[in-house]
Order: structure tokens, then C-alpha cells, then sequence
């Protein structure tokens, strides 16, 4: 658990930005991420970029490594502290796919000793022999796709797994020795009661599962779930409900000892997720990968979120990027936009010193908000109240500078 | 003198006169080709985007004809009735007017209008048929209306194409032919008639005439003989494509004068310019002050940009006199304007203008009408605001502007156009056809129904087939209420619209759904009612949201995320608080927009 520790010693870091300028001075966490871009089947309701089309698939890994290579100077040299495969699905690789990835990272950055490696992947894939394969080549934590134990909603979600797998591939991954698991599941689908709800809880409770994201199903454009809602085919859960939902899983994990610790995020202790985590304390991370994201410190930059496009480009040896140049009013935005989605909220000292004009542009809608009771401010820390966190967009957007 | 023409275009929109003035300043060589882009006199964004004209402009052009050379000036105005008064100020300036129809639409009701004007000003009217190359045209017919009209000869119309340059030169002959020269006095004492000003930051106000008698010289000290103010003529000139400067504007010409006038108020179209040192004995008849029609809060979004409105409001007035505004109060928004426009036109391009030239993003309220309350005391009150409107244990009774309107349609929209105007409190009056299937309704109704949503609703029965055009008869006591609106039992008085008893309850059912709609929902439950007096005639609820966040943060995509709440924020910024609800800016305009 040596991370957690690490990140204590950098509350500085975690509960505020400094600028540009500083920002080397301090030791960062860096990670890095590598996205998967196919998927099986398309889930219902994802907007992520991928693809159920796989015969360029091995063109595209090469692509992978080709910029690996290419961005090795686009982080300090400093250890990784987290390698982070999303998607898609990452767990459609095979381990050779998956260690010849590592190996690439390995030759062109120093990994840290205890650097968390992260397989996001679904039920169906992790066999008995995928899951010990995977911890061989070096996975150390596996972030599974669960969404539900209950057939009906897999099937209404179209998931490529069904119950049985959901709880087999975490009995896999336990007895290949990765203890280290978070599940994702999905709450407010139309088909989930309560008393459902409750037993999915229950079940990754009795697992023992250190980390679990319960994300509240959104509508996203250019979704399946977004054309079936407009023309009135799927009805949604009501907001009333699904805040009643939140709240629930919010009682019902603090019971047993998972602490809340960001809005859609629940660890034991010392289980945060570590490449998360880094997004919200504005951390650096270099993305590779179809429509991949990466951070420096002072700009955001996203790869073209097309894999023909991508294989074109990187087989050539050229960079797929779109870079955006932060403002400092950007800057501002995302650390409340951030800060605020966490219980640790942001450390106001640290904000006022270095966002001296910002800050003055919002101190009276600041002291309106703790005055109502939206915003908490104990030892320096401002935070959303934890009544409030079903409202934190509208909370958070009120305090943007435009 | 002989060998000046001085002539207007009388058209509908779309009826092609743009164009068509296109056409005669390349068939003169005004301009070349080369130089032409479309609307060349149309020169304000709003007007080529909307395919209107605002201002009046004048432009003079060359022609040589058997040997003689010709002036031609041709005086463009606006054609929409908000603007009736300057119309009939350019007309008067004129000793012809070409009447141009489209071919394939017919007459409409602003064209008649115009056209009365120009013949009681006796004009010459040339009739040109246009858009001739138009599949759709049906020139016998249109010819028929035209005689029927203004009685002219079937001959006399003649046919013409701004498209295709067709019948272009048989314009310009006619022009020359049948229309008289002015017929000043040429060593009578100076007398001159403002058709227009315009704005240059550079030259302060530049005033357009008409000489009707007498000449203007480079540096003679002249007088406006209404507003009593006295200049020196720094530079006069003609209106060629450029100006043109000159040391002497001699009779019956058109030309301009700059004399380092600032604000265009000092310059009054239809006001007289004469000599101060030997000025004219009587000023040109038909001068008046014009008066606002339409009254309209404007506010700016953030209360901190008061003081920049005032300078943006100040600034538009120096190129648009007929803009009047005073400071007012609201207690839901804060410091702002009264202001007076010549109607829902004038209203709406005011407010473009604001955000196209000074980026001034305004909330405006409802538009009303000017009533006049008359108290059991005897006193009489002017209410511009219906905020205004006295309690009704002090009222007499109030009275309200009506207005004659005569619209032009196609008879199977007459069925339709009755009925709206009856329910616009409309008492109808003479009907005649004018053909077999275009009919001249008359009616007379409250200005007030009309500053609603009566050319919307009026379009779409129609299908775009009726032209409206109306004046002012006086003011007829009517039984009028103020409509209050509460958000949160707060009344919110850029909310109040004065409206007629017999119509209250739906209107306040109505509103109120309306305002359901458009105000978001927020933390808290918000309750909209409407209300005469202490009496709440309708209630809607907004029930309070429950939940405002998104599950995930699009993986490292911050940037998305980001820009989604900034545009929420965007959003937000365009709200104004009343007590502890946002409002959004459309709200306020929201009655305007009731079926």
C-alpha cells in the first residue's frame, strides 16, 4: 500500500493546482493510459470510442507501440505509477498482446516498483488461464466490467456476459491472485429494483471487492440508449428515484466500510484508484491510443478518434494529436470541476494564491453556496456536502469563470 | 433644373426594388460590373440579411439622352409601415415614383399605402411590372390591378426584369419622359427638405435634402427652422456612389450637407433649411415630431453593464433619432430603459443592433402600447410601463390607442384573417375585392393586440399571402386590467402586461404554462401564478430537481466535461435572479409567444 502513503505526502498536490511553472518542482505521479478500441458487443448506453469490427486489430497494437515510442519524452523521467489499459474492451487482447505492450513500455520508461497496472476488462474474458496469464505478464489489478449479477439487465444493457460469468471471472481473478479488483456497476436502469440493487451490493460485498464505481446510467448522444429514449421506446428512471438509488449505495457501502470518495467512487482503505485519482488531482498522464486523452500541465491533448485514421498516421510514424492550450480560467475550471467531484474537495488556501483574480470573481457566489449549506469549507478544504453531490454539475458550473 | 429627375421607389418587400435599383446605377453607369455587389444601397448588414431597407439613401446618376445629360436622383426608402413617416418625407421630396409590382404576387397592402402618399404629394407614377421572367408571372392580371388602382393607361405599365436586365432602358426613358422636373424658385431665398440623416464618427451627423427653392452654398450659415439651430456649411455635396463635395447645390437637387452636427436628434426629417441671411418666409408643410408607438423595457443581462447600455443606447441614438429611452427601475431587473420605437420592427432592429455593434446582449420585456389612465380625481396619467397603471379604486376608466388596418390577401385566407381579427378585439369595417380572388379587408382594433403576436399569427394563416398595413384613429376607452405575474408569490413586474378583462384568465393560464416551460427546473420548487389585483386567476408548479450530476468524467477527457459545464454556465449567465429563481432571457419575452 505504499501509494497511499505517497499520497499523503503530496496533499498539496492532491487538494490544489499549482501553475505551470511550479508544477515540475513538485514530484508528480505520472500515468500512463493505453486505449483498447474494440469491444464485442455495443453496450447500450456507451459513448466510448471503439470498435466491433477487429481485423485491423493487430495493425493497430503495432500503431500502439509505434507511439509509445514516439511520445517516450512526453512525460518527466520520472517512474510510472500507474499503466492503465481502457476501452473498448482491453481484455479482448491476449496476454502476449497485453506483455508486449509492458515490455514496449518497459524499454522506453522507468516503471516504478509498486506501479498499479490496470486491465479493464469484461466477464466473458477472464478464464481461469487469461486471468493467471495476465498477472504473469505483470497486471496487478483488474477493473471489471460487473454492471449486474441479474441476466435481465445484461441482456437489457446488451452486455457480452451473462450472470454466471459476472461472478465466475471474480472467483478467476482471486485465485490467480489478483486481489486487487474494482467493479463497475450500473444503477437507475429500468429493470433494476431496489431490492436488486441491494443484492448486486451484497454480492461484491461478499467477494470482498477493495473498489467498486457505481455509475448512474446517462443518456449520451449517439447512443442506442439515446435514440430509444427519444423516440419514447426506453423510459428512464426518474431523477427522484435515482437519487434515492445513489444515496442508498451510498449508506449501504459506508456500512460496510467502503469509503465515498468520489461521486461515482467507492475503495476500502488504501484502494483508491490510483490512475483516477490522478485525473482528478489534475495530474499528469500521457494517453496513447485511438481517441486517447493526455494531460502535461499545461495542455490537454486527444488523439482522432477513428482507428483508420490512427493506423494511417502512426504506421507512419506520425502523431494522430489535437492539442488545446489551457487558459488559466481553463485551469481554474477544472480544478473546481475536479476537486469538487471528490470528498477531499480542493484546498482553498492553495486556490486563492494562486488564482488570486478568479478567486476574487467568485468569493461572493462562494459564500452564498456555504451559507446554503452546498458547500462545506473544514480545514481549508471546500468540498461539496454529500447531500449535495447528486447536484454537483450545477454547483460546480456556478462557480465557473466564462 | 430642367434636366433634373427626382424620383422614389414604391415596392413590397421582395417585390425586387433592390434590385431593380441595382440594375439603374449599372445601366447608367453609376457603377461598374465590376464594382457591383448585390444592394448596393442596402448598405447595414440587418438590411441585406433581412432584404430590408431601414434607412432612406439617395444616390444621382448620369444620362445622356438625345444629346442631353440628365440628373437622375433616385431617393430609396424604407418600405415597412414602422417607418411611414420618413416614407412620406422622401416622397414629398420627389416629383415621381416608379410603382414596382412582382409580377407573379401583385399588389400588397403596404404598397397601396405608399402609393396614396405619393399621389396625394402628386407624383408622376411610372408602374413597372416586375420579375417578368418569373415562370409564375401573370402580367395581364397584375396590369389589371394596377389600372384599377391609379387608373392609368394598360400602356402606360411597363414590364422589366432586375434578374435579367430586361426592360431596364425603357425605365430609365420613362423616368426622363414622364416625370416633370422640380419646379422651384431659383433666386427665392433658400429653402431645403431633411428626407434623412445618417451617422459618421468621423463627420458627425450628415444631413440629407431636397432644395425646393432657392441654392445652398459652400460655407453659408444656414438654419433648421425647427429645431431653431444654426450651422455653417462646412461641406455640402450630391450623393454619387461616393459623396461628392461641391460649392454649390443648386434647385430642385439633392445633396447633403455636414455641418459638425453630433447627435442626430438636432437633425428632425422633414424639418426646413434656409438661409440665415435671408431665410424663407415659411418652412415646407408636413413637419412632425415623431412619436413612439411601441414602449419596451430593455435591461442589460448583467446588472453591472448598466452604465455601458447607457453609452451603447446614447451612441444608437445619435444615428437614430426616433429611438427615445429614459432610465427606469424594476424591481426584478434591476436598472434599465423605457424605451419608445416606432413599432415591432424598429423594437426588434434596435435590439439587433445593440448586440451586432456594441456586443450588448439585452433582456427586453414585453412591448406595450402608451395608455392613458383617466383618475376619479380628474387627473390624467400616461402609462408607457404596466407597471404603471394606476390602482383601479383610483381609476376612472383608461383608454387605449386604436389603429385602422387594412390588410391585402387572397380571398381564401379572408375567412381566417376575419376571425384572427375579431379575436384581436378587431370591429370590422369595409371589405372590396380588388380581383376576382384578392381582397382589401379593413379593420379597426387596438394597437396593443397588434404589438402582440399579430404578424406571426397573421403570416401563418395566410401562408405569407396578406400584407398589413395600418395608422394610428386615437384612443377609445377600453376595460383594461394589469396582468401580474409571481414566481414564488414575488411579483415580477417586467412580467405585467395590461390586457383586456374579457381575455385575462386565459392569458394568465397561458402565461403561466408558458413560463412552466421555459424556466428551468432548479433546487427548489417554484410556484408561477398570475394575478389581477390581489386575485390569483392560475398556477403552475415547477417541481424542484433532484439530481444534477454525470456518473462519469469521460475517462482523461476533463476537456469535455469541462466544456459541457462551461456552456451550462453560459446559459446561466443569461438568466436574471428574481428573489431566488433564475429566469431565463426568452422568459420575459415569453407572451409574445402564447398560441
Amino acid at each position: 500500500m505504499g501509494y497511499i502513503i505517497y499520497l499523503r505526502n503530496n496533499k498539496a498536490n492532491l487538494f490544489g493546482l499549482t501553475p505551470p511553472n511550479q508544477l515540475y518542482i513538485l514530484k508528480l505521479l505520472s500515468g500512463l493510459y493505453i486505449h483498447i478500441p474494440y469491444c464485442r458487443k455495443a453496450c447500450i448506453y456507451c459513448d466510448f470510442h471503439f470498435s466491433t469490427v477487429h481485423k485491423n486489430k493487430k495493425q493497430l497494437l503495432l500503431c500502439i507501440q509505434n507511439e509509445i515510442a514516439l511520445r517516450e519524452s512526453w512525460l518527466p523521467k520520472e517512474p510510472l505509477e500507474s499503466i492503465y489499459f481502457g476501452g473498448g474492451t482491453p481484455s479482448i487482447c491476449t496476454d502476449q498482446e497485453i506483455g508486449g505492450i509492458l515490455d514496449l513500455i518497459n524499454k522506453h520508461f522507468k516503471i516504478s516498483s509498486n506501479c498499479e497496472i490496470t486491465l479493464e476488462a469484461n466477464p466473458d474474458d477472464l478464464t481461469r488461464e487469461k486471468t493467471k496469464a495476465l498477472k504473469q505478464m505483470g497486471v496487478n489489478r483488474l477493473s471489471i466490467g460487473i454492471q449486474s449479477f441479474f441476466e435481465e439487465d445484461l441482456i437489457w444493457m446488451n452486455r457480452a456476459h451473462n450472470a454466471m460469468q459476472a461472478k465466475a471471472c471474480i472467483e478467476n481473478a482471486q485465485d490467480a491472485g489478483i486481489i486487487n479488483i474494482s467493479a463497475d456497476i450500473i444503477f437507475a436502469t429500468p429493470l433494476l429494483s431496489m431490492k436488486k440493487l441491494e443484492e448486486n451490493l451484497k454480492t461484491l460485498i461478499a467477494f470482498n471487492i477493495p473498489h467498486l464505481s457505481c455509475y448512474n446510467l446517462t443518456v449520451e448522444e449517439k447512443t442506442g440508449l439515446y435514440h430509444q429514449v427519444k423516440t419514447k421506446k426506453i423510459e428512464v428512471v426518474n431523477d427522484d428515484q435515482a437519487s434515492v438509488q445513489f444515496y442508498f449505495i451510498r449508506s449501504y457501502l459506508q456500512q460496510h466500510s467502503y469509503e465515498h470518495y468520489e461521486i461515482s467512487n467507492y475503495a476500502k482503505p488504501g484502494y483508491y484508484s490510483r490512475h483516477n485519482t490522478a485525473y482528478w488531482q489534475g495530474n499528469k498522464y500521457l494517453g496513447v491510443g485511438p481517441s486517447a486523452h493526455s494531460f502535461n500541465g499545461t495542455s490537454r491533448s486527444w488523439n482522432i478518434a477513428n482507428n483508420e485514421k490512427y493506423i494511417k498516421l502512426l504506421s507512419q510514424n506520425e502523431l494522430a494529436l489535437e492539442t488545446e492550450l489551457l487558459t488559466v480560467e481553463n485551469r481554474f475550471n477544472e480544478i473546481l470541476l475536479t476537486g469538487l467531484r471528490t470528498k477531499w474537495g480542493i484546498d482553498i488556501a492553495h486556490l486563492q494564491s494562486q488564482f488570486q483574480l478568479q478567486y476574487s470573481q467568485i468569493a461572493t457566489t462562494l459564500k452564498i453556496m456555504l451559507e446554503r449549506g452546498e458547500l462545506l469549507l473544514h480545514d481549508n478544504k471546500l468540498s461539496i456536502a454529500p447531500e449535495y453531490w447528486v447536484m454537483a454539475d450545477g454547483l460546480v458550473a456556478s462557480l465557473f469563470i466564462i | 433644373m430642367k434636366n433634373i429627375r427626382n424620383f422614389c421607389i414604391i415596392a413590397h418587400i421582395d417585390h425586387g426594388k433592390s434590385t431593380l435599383a441595382d440594375r439603374l446605377l449599372e445601366y447608367t453607369k453609376t457603377v461598374s460590373q465590376r464594382d457591383q455587389k448585390a444592394q448596393i444601397l442596402d448598405d447595414m448588414d440587418i438590411e441585406r440579411e433581412r432584404g430590408i431597407t431601414i434607412k432612406s439613401h439617395a444616390i444621382q446618376m448620369d444620362y445622356i439622352k438625345n444629346g442631353e445629360r440628365y440628373v437622375l436622383n433616385l431617393i430609396d426608402t424604407p418600405g415597412h409601415v414602422d417607418f411611414a413617416y420618413e416614407v412620406s418625407r422622401s416622397i414629398a421630396a420627389c416629383e415621381g415614383a416608379l410603382l414596382i409590382v412582382d409580377s407573379s404576387q401583385g399588389i400588397q397592402a403596404q404598397t397601396i399605402s405608399n402609393l396614396y402618399l405619393a399621389l396625394e404629394n402628386n407624383l408622376e407614377i411610372i408602374p413597372v411590372l416586375n420579375k417578368i421572367d418569373l415562370p409564375g408571372s401573370m402580367p395581364e392580371e397584375v396590369s389589371d390591378q394596377v389600372v384599377a388602382l391609379i387608373g392609368c393607361k394598360y400602356e402606360d405599365i411597363l414590364r422589366a426584369s432586375g434578374k435579367t436586365g430586361e426592360g431596364v432602358y425603357d425605365i430609365i426613358d420613362a423616368i426622363i419622359d414622364r416625370i416633370p422636373p422640380p419646379k422651384g424658385i431659383e433666386n427665392a431665398p433658400l429653402k431645403a427638405l431633411i428626407f434623412d440623416s445618417v451617422f459618421n464618427s468621423f463627420r458627425g451627423i450628415i444631413a440629407y435634402f431636397k432644395i425646393v427653392d432657392g441654392v445652398m452654398k459652400k460655407g453659408d450659415r444656414v438654419k433648421f427652422v425647427n429645431t431653431e439651430k444654426e450651422y455653417f456649411a462646412e461641406e455640402i455635396g450630391v450623393l454619387r456612389i461616393e459623396k461628392e463635395p461641391r460649392d454649390l447645390v443648386k434647385t430642385g437637387d439633392v445633396g447633403y450637407i455636414i455641418s459638425g452636427i453630433k447627435a442626430a436628434k438636432e437633425v428632425k426629417v422633414g424639418d426646413t433649411i434656409t438661409n440665415v441671411a435671408d431665410p424663407c418666409s415659411e418652412s415646407i408643410q408636413g413637419f412632425e415630431d415623431v412619436k413612439p408607438m411601441v414602449f419596451a423595457g430593455i435591461y442589460p443581462v448583467d446588472t453591472d453593464d448598466f452604465e455601458e447600455l447607457r453609452e451603447s443606447m446614447a451612441k444608437l441614438q445619435l444615428n437614430d433619432a426616433s429611438l427615445v429611452f429614459e432610465p427606469e427601475s424594476s424591481a426584478a431587473l434591476g436598472f434599465g430603459f423605457r424605451c419608445g420605437f416606432l413599432g415591432m420592427l424598429h423594437m426588434e432592429i434596435i435590439q439587433e443592433r445593440l448586440e451586432r455593434e456594441f456586443n450588448m446582449t439585452v433582456i427586453t420585456t414585453v412591448p406595450n402600447v402608451s395608455y392613458k389612465a383617466f383618475l376619479t380625481n380628474g387627473d390624467e396619467v400616461i402609462v408607457n410601463n404596466p407597471s404603471d397603471l394606476p390602482d383601479p379604486s383610483k381609476t376612472d376608466y383608461v383608454e387605449e390607442p386604436y389603429i385602422k388596418a387594412q390588410i391585402i390577401t387572397k380571398s381564401e385566407y379572408m375567412g381566417g384573417i376575419i376571425s384572427l381579427c375579431i379575436q384581436k378585439r378587431g370591429i370590422i369595417g369595409n371589405q372590396h375585392f380588388l380581383t376576382t380572388d384578392r381582397v382589401e379587408l379593413n379593420f379597426e382594433m387596438p394597437m396593443g393586440e397588434i404589438v402582440f403576436d399579430f404578424f406571426d399569427k397573421l403570416k401563418s394563416i395566410s401562408r405569407g399571402y396578406a400584407s398589413l398595413d395600418y395608422h394610428p384613429i386615437g384612443y377609445r376607452e377600453s376595460h383594461l386590467v394589469k396582468l401580474d405575474i409571481m414566481l414564488n408569490r414575488e411579483p415580477v413586474d417586467a412580467l405585467s402586461a395590461v390586457i383586456h378583462r374579457d381575455k385575462a384568465y386565459d392569458w394568465g393560464k397561458k402565461i403561466c404554462e408558458k413560463l412552466k416551460e421555459l424556466i428551468p427546473r432548479q433546487q427548489f420548487e417554484i410556484a408561477i401564478q398570475a394575478a389581477i389585483g390581489a386575485k390569483i386567476i392560475s398556477r403552475e408548479t415547477i417541481s424542484a430537481m433532484r439530481k444534477d450530476v454525470t456518473a462519469k468524467c469521460y475517462g482523461g477527457d476533463i476537456s469535455r466535461k469541462r466544456k459541457l459545464l462551461e456552456k451550462q454556465k453560459a446559459g446561466k449567465k443569461r438568466m436574471r435572479q428574481v428573489g431566488n429563481v433564475e429566469i431565463p432571457q426568452s422568459a420575459f419575452m415569453a407572451v409574445l409567444k402564447l398560441d
